[in-house]
């Protein structure tokens, strides 16, 4: 992924920074410009996340995708945050501890580079909540 | 709006051909398809070819011209050739868009294709070519593979629905059967429940069995009006239906994670339009792209209740002879799943079912078929009815 196509949603993912739809009041992570309930009758505000959230389903992949390879295997989840909204991410640790429904909270992690001399992504990655399982 | 009916309908063989390029097998598929349509190639008012990742595969785009240009239809004839795109539904859009073309009186004789060519690049660069078709800039930079994607839904389907991974296993040694009886099958291998258990983990729970494989290929049909279509073919097979919805592009963002939405609306605007139940249906390809996929489509589709597509194929229900034969072809599973031909592969098989010419896998008495062809993760769906009778 190029630097600039990283950098425009920097803020989005290092603090999960999402967005509120004002009219029918849901949450938005990933942001989205335009409701998909109220369209051109919604209110959209930037909105920042608590953070904490749980896990809904996951997978423990061993075949990793392009520059994932050192990190295989791990656990790919889809998290909720306790907001509502849903979204992609990891859970970082023994892979065997991840179940559904498991308490995560976020953490802030590398996510990839470009190669040996380019920049290094970083991203919200979850751990589990171990004071709330 | 007219009737529509296929009137030539042909698959190249499936699976690694590296004597061949992508040229070639697009160019065999459409001349095949006219050869058996009867019709001369000039008579042809379009083309529309589905294709996903020309660009990532083999470094080509502009798909469309390349094609009227290699099979004979430019020069001079200069013949409007569209390429469309929707990952792995590009075939059953570029059906759809073939038949509204017809439906709509703007063009009577005209060709539907779809091709692929993926074993030019290395498995992990078609890997990351395929990835394209989810979010990239929130699912695939967390690390998401499509094995990835799909196994997070078969979790959800075990955990809500108690699927086994034995039930998974048996929608690959079905298709692998089928697949054994298919000619141009990449895989005519039979296998068991062992095997797809014992081959390694890809993305828990979903083994290297329980996906398809990266395949080349191209399928193509040709296309007429009903009301002229038996002057070409003593066996029109007629479309009765054709139907396409969308949904989220992410899998985070869907209503249920078990439950393809694009599918359920695809399939319940199908059935409207050929005002037909799914008890009409006596045979069905799904999009199989993993074996979770299938067990999903059977029920998204109305075969059979949610949650118990597992218990449905672990009982035969879907074998050929089953209550409802589910990817005679062998699917994309062992027949293989050349992305941008797969949604074609589909109307192919069953118009050879429907017509009779399916050999030792033939669904006896089959006069209603349904194709279903999914892109990403369930973002785009594709559904159409064909049926002998008109």
């Amino acid at each position: 992924m190029s630097v600039a196509r990283f950098w425009r949603k920097q803020i989005n993912r290092y603090n999960i920074v999402g967005t509120h739809c004002k009219t029918c009041d849901t949450h938005y992570y990933p942001p989205r410009n335009v409701c998909p309930k109220c369209r051109r009758d919604g209110d959209i505000e930037a909105y920042k996340f608590a953070g904490p959230g749980k896990v809904v389903t996951y997978t423990i992949i061993h075949t990793a995708a392009e520059g994932f390879e050192m990190q295989a295997p791990y656990a790919l989840a889809i998290i909720e945050l306790d907001e509502g909204p849903r979204f992609t991410s990891q859970v970082v640790c023994d892979p065997k501890e991840v179940s559904i429904g498991m308490r995560v909270r976020p953490v802030f992690r590398k996510l990839g580079e470009s190669g040996d001399k380019g920049m290094i992504y970083y991203g919200t990655k979850y751990v589990p909540d171990n004071d709330r399982n | 709006m007219r009737d529509v009916a296929i009137i030539g309908v042909k698959n190249t063989n499936f699976g690694e051909m590296w004597d061949r390029s992508f040229r070639d097998i697009v160019v065999e598929a459409g001349v095949g398809a006219i050869e058996d349509s009867g019709i001369s190639g000039e008579k042809l008012d379009g083309m529309y070819v589905g294709n996903m990742s020309g660009g990532q595969f083999v470094e080509q785009e502009h798909i469309g011209a390349l094609i009227a240009d290699y099979s004979g239809l430019s020069l001079d004839l200069h013949i409007p050739s569209t390429r469309v795109e929707a990952a792995c539904a590009s075939g059953g859009l570029a059906f759809r868009q073939a038949v509204m073309a017809v439906a709509s009186g703007h063009e009577d004789l005209v060709m539907a294709a779809g091709v692929e060519k993926m074993t030019d690049v290395s498995s992990a660069a078609a890997s990351a070519a395929l990835a394209a078709a989810a979010d990239r800039e929130w699912e695939g930079i967390m690390g998401a593979t499509f094995p990835g994607l799909y196994a997070m839904i078969a979790k959800m389907h075990m955990h809500q629905y108690g699927t086994t991974s034995e039930q998974l296993a048996s929608v690959a040694v079905k298709n692998h059967k089928n697949g054994s009886m298919n000619p141009i099958a990449q895989y005519k291998n039979r296998i068991t429940i062992d095997n797809v258990l014992n081959s390694i983990m890809v993305a828990d729970p979903l083994h290297i069995f329980d996906c398809s494989p990266i395949t080349d290929g191209a399928s193509a049909l040709v296309l007429a009006p009903a009301d002229i279509a038996h002057e070409y073919t003593d066996t029109p097979i007629y479309v009765k239906a054709t139907a396409q919805a969308s949904d989220t592009i992410a899998l985070h963002d869907r209503r249920d994670i078990t439950t393809l939405d694009a599918s359920v609306a695809a399939g319940k605007r199908a059935y409207e339009m050929a005002k037909m139940t799914p008890a009409d249906i006596d045979l069905v390809e799904v999009h199989d792209c993993f074996t979770i996929a299938e067990i999903c489509a059977i029920e998204d589709l109305g075969f059979v209740k949610k949650g118990l597509g597992g218990k449905m194929t672990e009982d035969g229900e879907t074998a050929i002879g089953g209550k409802i034969p589910v990817n005679t072809s062998g699917g994309l599973k062992a027949c293989g799943h050349p992305v941008g031909a797969t949604g074609i592969k589909q109307l192919v098989e069953v118009t050879q079912q429907l017509r009779g010419d399916s050999g030792p896998r033939q669904v006896d008495g089959a006069e209603v078929g349904m194709t279903h062809n999914v892109g990403g993760s369930g973002a785009t769906a594709v559904v159409n009815i064909l049926s002998r009778k008109r």
